[in-house]
């Protein structure tokens, strides 16, 4: 039960009974955010600061709304990755914003680990909203939520996801959490960009993303940085569109049904068309972000309780 | 001091000796060698061997001791202390102090707070580059004739291929070692661990096993071509070990040294975010401690050294990505390689001592690494069947940073004699 937890580190540390009780908790969250009074009693009285450490604008919002619909108390610490060098360690940063009578930080950082680490150094549940290359956990959670609202079910579906595996926490996240609901997972992307050993964890690699995608149900793009090209991890963003862009001509590689996903903000035309974009579920996913994170604060504002 | 050391097993590697016999030592030397000495009426300290390993003093030729700078982390005192407690009589220091040791004051600084402390022998070794900069040559002939015992630019490898060129011939003049810390910094890329399943795993930065290989074939084939002689620090891969053994047979003058932790971790130890698993080199895989282990046995690997590397609890209790590398050393090294070196069968004794005295003796030329009538008494004397719980609170080192914590050894030293005089008698620092 996540009402046993503290933190909500990353989808490696959640069983899919867990992952289930959220998905199916935002369910219900998802009926206030789209009702006209949006205001529910679940963390009446609570705190909640979202402690940003690299600049989002879609995250932090979506998670401050979700704390402000069920009544919490919300603010926003923009900290910057200056305030390293300012000299004030994360860990007293975070202890800081503990003793103040916060009950769930959402921790957003630069590197892999950083939530674990607070986590370890506060009382507070600890929200991961992104670590690093590690984890985007309620991204995928989000994800998750949105095919089975539009396939009812991920167990047995093919997702194929494509692009920048290697730096993409959103990418680790879907696969730790669809694995573990028994989805197959394909992805495919420059070899530049793939990590090694992804095999052992339970998913497959194409060399093209048009083999990752055949047959799949699912289709999830990957955003691609540009500061990945000074690296030498591929020539330009033209060549990869013409080579890993999905399009409608390589959505026919996928099932007929299939559904387009991408955390955002989409470089158009980079990971997909405009026309893919218009036939995305990207809209309704932002949406159903808010839900989902609605659902994990409140479950794991109950631990308290038990 | 007159010292009688009775009936233990004496270990000697320089000549493969290895019987139960007396050793006595007086004013600071070896005297005597034998059963049934004759010493009636001498008064002197007796120190009871029986069941327990005799051996020559440990010679660690790679440790940090933070002394100038950093003391914070660690002195040249607190180090010393650290390194007998360990059974460490010599040991010598890298450069990456602050100021850096790549002049003469520093040495001499060294040299003498080292004497004063008086625990372990202190031996610097000096950098290969001023201010590890790694564009100009230290004045290293003058580091030598202060006192340094080789030079190393550790921990800020030297990248350009013509300076190490130049370095190693200029060293092969004065006679002094060059220790390269192996690593092609630009397939680094900002890693932090190993590049593997684990890295992928954690979404962790990964150092490809090429960025240390390339440097170390870089490092025999200059030495090769310019007829010179180089010793590559803390190899940790099977390629590594591979590329230093068919130099070997080649006839490349190349001596290599590992690590205990790359005998006994993988990089699944960081699991967590672990940053006392965190090091440079990254720990490898169980495929590499196959092949350390391998190395170790055919003799490609000649030496065991700690690397021991002290930080302060603030520099590992943080993210992952801005941890310090390293951990301390000379504490757990003896007992990690007793237990998963000579109790698994793959050194005997006789070869784990020679790779931890001897030849960090004969690589630095220290006249070290012997029990011999006339040498100087330096001595560890432990019972490599006695277990112990390895407790980092107990470290005499001032950093605690040990990813050993709680693992159950064997071989701790009992007594460890500096220079004829008893530094550690029964487990305590006199």
């Amino acid at each position: 039960m996540l009402g046993d937890k503290k933190d909500l580190l990353g989808l490696k540390e959640l069983s899919a009974q867990e992952i289930n009780e959220i998905l199916t908790q935002a369910e219900f969250m998802k009926k206030i955010v789209l009702s006209d009074n949006k205001k529910s009693q679940h963390l009446m009285g609570r705190s909640v600061i979202t402690l940003f450490y690299e600049n989002s604008t879609r995250t932090r919002l979506s998670f401050e709304l979700a704390a402000k619909y069920m009544s919490a108390n919300a603010a926003n610490v923009s900290a910057g990755t200056s305030s390293v060098s300012k000299g004030e360690t994360l860990i007293d940063t975070a202890r800081t914003i503990d003793r103040m009578g916060t009950d769930i930080i959402v921790l957003r950082h630069s590197m892999s680990g950083a939530p674990h680490l607070i986590a370890k150094n506060v009382k507070a549940s600890v929200i991961n909203a992104g670590d690093g290359m590690n984890e985007h956990p309620t991204q995928a959670l989000l994800d998750m939520f949105t095919i089975r609202e539009k396939k009812g079910r991920i167990e047995g579906l093919k997702v194929a996801v494509t692009g920048d595996i290697l730096h993409s926490r959103v990418a680790r996240s879907n696969i730790y959490g669809l694995t573990k609901l028994g989805a197959e997972v394909s992805l495919g992307g420059p070899a530049t960009l793939i990590p090694p050993h992804l095999e052992d964890l339970g998913v497959k690699v194409f060399k093209s993303i048009q083999e990752a995608m055949i047959d799949a149900d699912v289709v999830m793009g990957l955003r691609m940085q540009l500061e990945r090209q000074k690296s030498g991890l591929f020539p330009t963003l033209r060549e990869y569109n013409r080579f890993f862009g999905i399009d409608e001509k390589r959505m026919q590689f996928a099932k007929p049904d299939a559904i387009v996903l991408h955390p955002g903000p989409v470089n158009r035309g980079v990971e997909l068309t405009s026309g893919v974009v218009e036939s995305s579920f990207i809209d309704e996913q932002v949406t159903n972000g808010v839900a989902v994170r609605m659902a994990i604060m409140y479950l794991l504002s109950r631990r308290e309780n038990i | 001091m007159k010292i009688l050391i009775k009936g233990g097993r004496v270990i000697n590697p320089r000549n493969g000796f290895d019987e139960i016999t007396d050793i006595f030592v007086e004013n600071g030397i070896i005297t005597e060698i034998g059963n049934d000495l004759d010493l009636d009426g001498i008064e002197m300290e007796v120190i009871d061997a029986s069941g327990k390993i005799v051996a020559p003093g440990l010679v660690d030729m790679h440790c940090h001791l933070r002394d100038p700078g950093q003391e914070y982390k660690e002195d040249i005192e607190s180090g010393a202390k650290s390194a007998v407690m360990g059974g460490f009589t010599s040991v010598a220091c890298m450069p990456n102090t602050s100021p850096v040791i790549d002049n003469a004051s520093v040495v001499e600084y060294i040299i003498k707070k080292a004497e004063s402390a008086g625990y372990a022998n202190v031996y610097p070794i000096g950098a290969i580059t001023k201010g590890l900069a790694g564009e100009e040559l230290a004045e290293i002939g003058e580091l030598k004739f202060a006192g340094v015992v080789a030079i190393s630019d550790d921990g800020k490898p030297v990248q350009r291929a013509n300076i190490m060129r130049h370095a190693l011939e200029y060293a092969k003049m004065f006679d002094v070692a060059v220790v390269s810390h192996c690593e092609e910094m630009s397939l680094v890329e900002n890693g932090s661990m190993n590049e593997g399943f684990m890295s992928t795993y954690l979404g962790l930065r990964g150092i490809t096993r090429a960025a240390e290989e390339v440097m170390v074939s870089r490092d025999i084939l200059i030495a090769e071509s310019t007829d010179t002689s180089v010793h590559i620090a803390h190899v940790s891969t099977r390629g590594s070990v591979e590329l230093v053994r068919q130099a070997k047979k080649r006839g490349v003058s190349v001596t290599c040294e590992t690590c205990p932790h790359y005998f006994t971790l993988t990089e699944k130890a960081v699991s967590g975010f672990n940053t006392n698993a965190k090091m440079n080199p990254p720990l490898r895989t169980d495929d590499d401690i196959e092949a350390i282990k391998a190395g170790l046995a055919d003799g490609t690997i000649d030496v065991i050294a700690t690397d021991h590397a002290p930080h302060h609890t603030d520099e590992k209790n943080c993210e992952f990505d801005i941890a310090l590398n390293g951990i301390v050393g000379f504490e757990t090294a003896l007992g990690l390689a007793v237990t998963h070196l000579v109790r698994t069968g793959i050194l005997t004794l006789n070869e784990l001592i020679r790779k931890m005295s001897l030849n960090p003796s004969n690589i630095l030329g220290l006249n070290k690494g012997s029990l011999e009538i006339n040498k100087i008494a330096d001595i560890v004397i432990f019972d490599p069947n006695k277990k112990y719980t390895v407790n980092t609170d107990d470290f005499l080192s001032k950093s605690k940073n040990s990813p050993y914590n709680g693992w159950i050894l064997f071989g701790k030293p009992d007594y460890t004699v500096v220079n004829g005089k008893i530094k550690v008698n029964q487990g305590i620092l006199v």
